[in-house]
């Protein structure tokens, strides 16, 4: 089978989503970001699991994403951005963040091992605010969702550069402060 | 071992990112799917007036990718507890329980209205942790950056309120 002819196969993607999550679930509870006191902990500045895990996936992700996108193998995958989506959006995300102390796939991954506050106020809780956004959506869409648009979508269109000119300081950057916060003991 | 160095964790996360992009044409995500569950159950109570609600025509309730994703991290994290014989069943987490105490019920309530504004906020950003957080910054793109940067900024400022304040 064609990688075009497996991405148009709508069975066999089903299946991929349920192996994708089942491999990413296993990753982040071996991670140890499936467990409250880790994320809280990152939160209160305390454990820094949260972004060593984040970090080095960003950075090899980086690398290889752009790798096989150079070779024509994969499609961007980015939306256009506003700060009445983005940045509004994301402290709404962080109010619940905060209180609940899991995000959306770790809140999934504290269910399989076992935490029912995870299950009982995360995942119903999450159900229950979708529900809301879903009846909110259209007086949004029409309002604050669009309210400062970005003009580029992509940090090498702000730039005007070549993308390995981005992608290469920013995955030594990452290092660098990977290597800094491990220096520091956190 | 129960828990791996985070940066082995995070490296393989970040393969199997790029596996998703290769063979299924799509960033890993995960807040779509607490759409879709809503989406379901609202169809099997209300049946078709759901295609009513412009939010469900864009993002429809059924079985696919975006839906199997969060089933198959309860799963994987389930295999990967019980390997390690870590799985156990508790409401209370410890450190909620040394600033709280160990009543479910308070614990219960602060969760579920965490996860109420994480829905609402996942959507209201279009995407998640993971969808944003790394997918979307590994794209270098500026929505996923700045979404993931707000949602630490708004996360930290909830905790440190929550735990040096209130607790």
């Amino acid at each position: 089978m064609t990688l075009t002819g497996l991405i148009r196969n709508d069975h066999a993607q089903t299946l991929l989503g349920l192996l994708f999550g089942i491999i990413f679930g296993f990753l982040l509870q071996k991670g140890g970001v499936t467990y409250y006191d880790v994320i809280m902990g990152q939160l209160l500045l305390t454990d820094f699991t949260v972004v060593k895990v984040m970090g080095s996936a960003v950075a090899t992700g980086m690398i290889g994403f752009h790798l096989l996108r150079h070779f024509g193998l994969v499609r961007r995958h980015v939306r256009a951005g506003s700060t009445g989506s983005n940045v509004i959006g994301g402290l709404i995300f962080g109010l619940g963040f905060g209180l609940l102390g899991y995000c959306p796939g770790t809140v999934a991954g504290a269910v399989g091992q076992g935490s029912l506050d995870a299950l009982f106020g995360g995942v119903i809780g999450l159900i229950i605010g979708a529900g809301i956004f879903a009846n909110i959506y259209p007086a949004l869409s029409r309002s604050i969702l669009n309210k400062g648009e970005f003009r580029h979508q992509v940090l090498p269109d702000i730039l005007k550069v070549n993308e390995w000119y981005v992608v290469v300081p920013v995955t030594a950057l990452i290092v660098i402060v990977l290597v800094v916060i491990e220096s520091m003991g956190l | 071992m129960a828990i791996w160095s985070p940066y082995i964790a995070g490296v393989l996360i970040g393969i199997l990112v790029c596996f998703s992009f290769l063979l299924s044409d799509r960033p890993i995500g995960c807040s779509t799917a607490f759409v879709k569950t809503r989406g379901l159950i609202e169809k099997v109570l209300r049946g078709d007036r759901i295609h009513d609600i412009e939010y469900y025509r864009e993002i429809p309730p059924r079985i696919d990718w975006q839906f199997m994703i969060v089933p198959g991290i309860i799963i994987g994290a389930f295999l990967s507890s019980v390997l390690s014989g870590t799985f156990r069943f508790e409401f209370v987490p410890p450190l909620w329980a040394s600033t709280f105490g160990d009543t479910p019920v308070l614990r219960l309530i602060v969760a579920l209205a965490g996860g109420i504004f994480l829905g609402i906020g996942s959507r209201w950003a279009g995407g998640c942790t993971s969808g944003h957080g790394i997918s979307g910054t590994l794209q270098l793109s500026i929505s996923s950056i700045v979404s993931a940067t707000f949602f630490f900024v708004g996360g930290i400022a909830t905790a440190m309120v929550l735990v040096h304040v209130v607790g």
